[in-house]
């Protein structure tokens, strides 16, 4: 029974999604005034962490952090309020795809550098090399030298971890993989409410065009959240 | 020019003219385009890039040139500790290749690194490739 309902809801979800996305997609410029709005992400969506169980309607949010940043500040949720930020999981020695995701997010954190809206955090997923010296050689090398503005954050390897799979950026130790681990590349776009707005494939030029586009929208939204709660 | 000479350049025409007739030289090229895109983009870019002060470029290096007689062992064996790149000092791990390239494989590499994105550089022998791996004990004389 389960079997036949899932599907149907599935379906009816994707086209109410696709409703929802595309409407307001066509209306934007007729009426500036309306909001568009990104999805939330979360549980619901198939990810390969998730257990098959059925959907749930609470949004899913990142839980307390507490991390360390490339100058020694100390970073949790507190450092992001009322901002949006983009995140992503990496290591300096990572010979595979970082660079290429770190050059994908450099693009993204130029286009917003001067926006104080806007933050950015990369957790190194191997914390026994990559020290806080480590971090911010990587930082600078890659030319960001405002620690407030891109974090290139550590923390102990289980809350690493563990954090990645509540950003729904999978990222899990494997010694089969060149560096010894692997991971999905994503970057994950955090609302003031700490909720998650997006997952873009960091290795995909298109996907990160996506979420280009997706942070006006949200900045937007959360502008006019701001608004009527004042 | 010697009768031995002579002869040689007569066989090297003989082997450009069938490997052109064959098309044996195109897919090589792509050959080589491939195994670039495989190994190496992800870091150094697909344009030869780099990636600001962590990965030096390709395109247009100074150190293709000054460690010419280097280069195929580095790509076999990987490199590590500080290098200087168009007067900028690296400081990355580059490992070696994630499987395994054959000689012929890493003169093909070069040779795409050697003739792309504007670079100019004196193009490898297959002979010299190996010649280059045996001086570091990493010839497959494939």
């Amino acid at each position: 029974m389960m079997s036949t309902f899932l599907p149907r809801a599935l379906r009816l979800g994707l086209f109410a999604l696709s409703t929802t996305l595309l409407l307001p997609a066509c209306s934007l410029d007729s009426k500036p005034a309306d909001t568009e709005r990104l999805p939330f992400l979360g549980e619901r969506e198939v990810k390969p962490h998730a257990d098959g169980s059925p959907a749930d309607t609470v949004y899913a949010t990142i839980p307390d952090f507490r991390l360390t940043d490339q100058d020694r500040q100390v970073i949790t949720n507190q450092t992001f309020a009322g901002k949006v930020y983009v995140t992503d999981f990496f290591f300096a020695t990572c010979p595979s795809i970082c660079p290429k995701m770190q050059s994908e997010l450099l693009r993204v954190y130029t286009k917003f550098k001067d926006d104080p809206r806007v933050l950015f955090l990369s957790h190194t997923i191997d914390p026994a090399h990559d020290s806080i010296p480590v971090l911010r050689d990587y930082a600078q090398r890659l030319g960001i030298q405002d620690a407030s503005r891109w974090h290139f954050a550590t923390a102990s390897h289980d809350s690493i971890f563990s954090l990645a799979r509540a950003y729904m950026t999978a990222a899990q130790v494997d010694k089969g993989v060149p560096g010894g681990f692997a991971h999905s590349g994503a970057f994950a776009l955090i609302d003031p409410q700490r909720r998650i707005r997006g997952v873009y494939d960091g290795m995909n030029p298109l996907e990160v065009q996506r979420l280009l586009d997706d942070l006006p929208v949200l900045l937007k939204e959360v502008e006019a959240d701001q608004k009527a709660a004042k | 020019m010697s009768w031995g000479r002579r002869l040689g350049v007569l066989a090297g025409a003989g082997l450009a003219v069938g490997l052109g007739a064959s098309g044996c030289f195109t897919e090589r090229q792509n050959e080589s385009a491939k195994i670039y895109a495989t190994h190496c983009a992800n870091c150094h870019g697909t344009q030869g890039e780099g990636l600001q002060r962590l990965i030096p470029p390709l395109a247009g290096s100074d150190y293709l040139v000054k460690n010419r007689l280097a280069l195929a062992c580095l790509i076999r064996k990987g490199v590590q500790g500080p290098l200087t790149v168009n007067g900028v000092e690296f400081n990355q791990v580059m490992p070696p290749a994630d499987s395994h390239l054959t000689d012929s494989q890493i003169t093909n590499l070069l040779n795409f690194i050697q003739t792309s994105w504007g670079n100019q550089g004196e193009v490898f022998t297959i002979r010299e490739v190996s010649e280059q791996l045996q001086g570091c004990g990493a010839s497959d004389g494939e």
